[in-house]
């Protein structure tokens, strides 16, 4: 891995620590975290630090594998942090105790890759879960409530339909018209375009755009998918390298010059980020002996 | 409604294991006696006891009336004492009453046979905890070959 | 050799620690205040799909080893000239030992599996995650309604493979074997007794439910979110709780009629 140094036009590194008072338009907060897989065995981030703006789309990108789901879970404190702390309007989500957690958890809602809609229960049932265990609200209102959440993904008529009957971007859809029908504020999108044809990726674009316009809803969407996200996001962050590399507005890292930031918006297969897993060179595994002229390294 | 189907289904389920429970209670089951029902308890020394257990039967004319609930040995020479613990539907035994240890066919469980005693007015009848006196031991096939042996040898 | 050592240390330094998280979920599943409106409902469902659904295997499985018990029972008593103490074989080994335990086995092969795939197939969908996600307590919604099912609704079912199996013992003795009716029924009912046979039995058979559900929730909740991380957590119910219920039944015989 090269070390990123140096001036990069237009762009915040994020290599030292800012350590700055939470700012009233930034909703999230996460400050020097590190996290770890099966007890330090697997480092997955150090000491990142991001600051997600209230009522913007923020987008988190990076390779695959980087963990940026699993910032998702760190954030609705899924999972808890070695160091570090994660503040969601103002709470720090590894410190609070469970039930001041759920309460919080009522205030933000998450996308998952796969919609996890609930298989024994049709759509309306889904989306009708949340409201039902959460508010006392009677049936009438509630069915209301499912109608219009369903109106803004177009799916009113597919109500009676079970999960089972429903396409993959049918089933993202009705997914999110869960994740918004406690008005959150909010969404955690995971990889949401992924494995969706361009029709119903286009419609997932369009209906995280107007989610957020419309109900002022904080977005933070993850995924790789490059050329959809930068049409709708106000802030970027490119993680790599266990922590966040690149920062700024669409505009701006397209103007980087930053190669790890060019080779991800470009998809070019090797560069700073290895298109080969670490291992020791091939022509030492092959032929049992080192090879100096440059064989090593493919690519 | 389909939940009122699982509702019906759930309910019929428990009925099921209810009359299930009540068969095996009342048809399967000894309900005539049963512990928890009123009971008092006698006592009887014998010399051997043979295979009698606890929870053995005591019969009156080969109906049962109690059961066996304890042996232990007692005094100074260890002798075998049984508790009989015995329905208060039958409390009308005299202290000439006795008993002795049977067997319920030739390779049958040991039971307790208790033969009711005369009654007039001398003599008083059986109370909680009270012992009876005539008690008679198991037979104990080896012992019996042995007498017969011994007996053969006089001849 | 080394290497050998520390991969049994491991292996038992998992299965303490697979021990101590069934326990941590158990506790956490069934601790706190219940909420009567919510759960009733899911209790239900899960009564009927754990219980209702395994009533066919159990009468059927009952009808068949009562028959069995019967004819083989016959032969041996009647070589004695015993054959009225059929009654009281047929109901004590129903009661006491198969009744519980062949009950407990087909209820971990029906419904500990499904349970485990279910649960293990809502954790690989993120289904879990996403209650989490929206605030409701997975442990509480889905895992505690699952565990009381099971732990009612097995007792019931033994209860019933019991007294269907009486009846194919019966079947089998009397009307087909000749067995007096008579002397069928009065011998079992002088050797059968409430607390000592059909009380235990239920004992046994609440203690087996515990075990089974606990041992099928934990393995679907704690599996590995593949599909081959399902499949052998399911066949590692069958097998940990077939296994625990015979070593158990062992324990508790030793106890009650030991």
């Amino acid at each position: 891995m090269p070390s990123f140094s140096g001036k990069l036009g237009g762009l915040k590194r994020k290599e030292e620590p800012v350590m700055t008072s939470a700012n009233a338009d930034d909703l999230v907060v996460i400050e020097n975290l590190d996290f770890a897989h099966n007890y330090g065995a697997k480092e997955v981030f150090n000491g990142l630090n991001m600051k997600i703006p209230r009522g913007k789309i923020t987008a988190v990108m990076g390779p695959s594998g980087i963990g940026k789901t699993t910032l998702l879970r760190l954030i609705g404190g899924q999972l808890k942090p070695q160091k570090g702390s994660i503040k969601f309007a103002g709470h720090n989500i590894p410190e609070l105790s469970r039930s001041d957690l759920y309460e919080q958890r009522k205030r933000m809602s998450m996308l998952f890759q796969s919609g996890a809609l609930f298989t024994d229960l049709s759509v309306f049932d889904n989306i009708a879960f949340p409201l039902r265990e959460h508010s006392d609200l009677s049936e009438e209102i509630i069915e209301t409530i499912v109608l219009l959440k369903l109106e803004a993904v177009g799916l009113r008529g597919a109500r009676h339909l079970m999960p089972a009957e429903l396409s993959g971007g049918m089933s993202r859809r009705a997914a999110l018209a869960r994740a918004i029908a406690l008005d959150p504020e909010l969404i955690m999108y995971d990889e949401p375009f992924a494995g969706q044809d361009p029709i119903s990726m286009g419609v997932i674009v369009k209906l995280i755009k107007s989610l957020n316009s419309s109900l002022g809803i904080t977005s933070v969407v993850v995924t790789h998918d490059v050329a959809e996200v930068l049409t709708i996001a106000d802030q970027v962050f490119i993680v790599a390298d266990q922590k966040v590399v690149a920062s700024g507005s669409p505009e701006e890292l397209k103007q980087s010059d930053d190669p790890l930031v060019q080779q991800f918006l470009e998809g070019e297969a090797d560069g700073p980020v290895a298109f080969h897993y670490k291992a020791p060179s091939l022509a030492k595994e092959v032929l049992g002996k080192d090879i100096n002229e440059g064989e090593g390294h493919a690519g | 409604m389909e939940s009122r189907n699982t509702q019906l289904a759930v309910g019929f389920f428990v009925i099921i294991g209810v009359l299930a429970l009540l068969f095996l209670g009342l048809r399967a089951a000894n309900t005539s006696f049963s512990a928890n029902g009123e009971t008092y308890k006698l006592y009887a020394k014998f010399d051997n006891i043979g295979g009698l257990k606890e929870r053995s039967p005591v019969k009156v004319g080969g109906v049962v009336v109690g059961r066996v609930s304890n042996i232990t040995l007692d005094g100074e020479y260890y002798e075998p004492l049984v508790e009989m613990t015995i329905s208060k539907k039958y409390d009308e035994f005299s202290n000439t009453s006795s008993v002795s240890v049977l067997t319920s066919g030739l390779l049958g469980e040991q039971y307790i046979g208790l033969s009711p005693g005369f009654i007039d007015d001398t003599v008083e009848m059986l109370d909680d905890g009270d012992y009876i006196q005539d008690t008679k031991s198991a037979l104990v096939l080896e012992d019996l070959i042995g007498q017969f042996l011994f007996s053969q040898g006089n001849d | 050799m080394l290497d050998k050592v520390a991969a049994l240390g491991k292996t038992v330094l998992d299965n303490i620690a697979g021990a101590g998280k069934a326990m941590v979920m158990l506790v956490r599943a069934l601790i706190g205040k219940p909420q009567l409106r919510k759960s009733w409902p899911l209790l239900m469902q899960q009564m009927y799909s754990v219980g209702v659904l395994s009533l066919i295997i159990i009468i059927i499985s009952g009808l068949f080893i009562g028959m069995v018990l019967g004819l083989q029972g016959y032969k041996i008593l009647v070589d004695f000239g015993a054959e009225q103490s059929l009654g009281p074989m047929v109901a004590l080994s129903l009661l006491r030992e198969l009744g519980p335990v062949v009950t407990a086995l087909l209820f971990a092969g029906r419904a500990g599996s499904a349970l485990t795939a279910e649960i293990g197939l809502m954790k690989a969908t993120e289904q879990l995650s996403s209650l989490e996600m929206m605030a409701v307590d997975p442990l509480r919604r889905v895992i505690s309604p699952r565990f009381w099912a099971g732990f009612y609704s097995m007792p019931l079912l033994a209860l019933i493979f019991s007294a269907v199996g009486i009846y194919g013992g019966y079947l089998v003795g009397v009307r087909w074997l000749g067995v007096d009716e008579g002397a069928f029924w009065s011998v079992m009912q002088s050797n059968v007794e409430w607390g000592q046979d059909i009380l235990n039995g239920i004992i046994k058979s609440l203690v087996f439910a515990f075990v089974v559900t606990w041992i099928a929730l934990h393995k679907g909740y704690h599996c590995v979110p593949t599909s081959v991380g399902i499949s052998r957590a399911t066949t590692s119910t069958v097998v940990t709780a077939s296994l625990a219920v015979l070593g158990l039944d062992f324990v508790l015989t030793a106890l009650m009629f030991g």
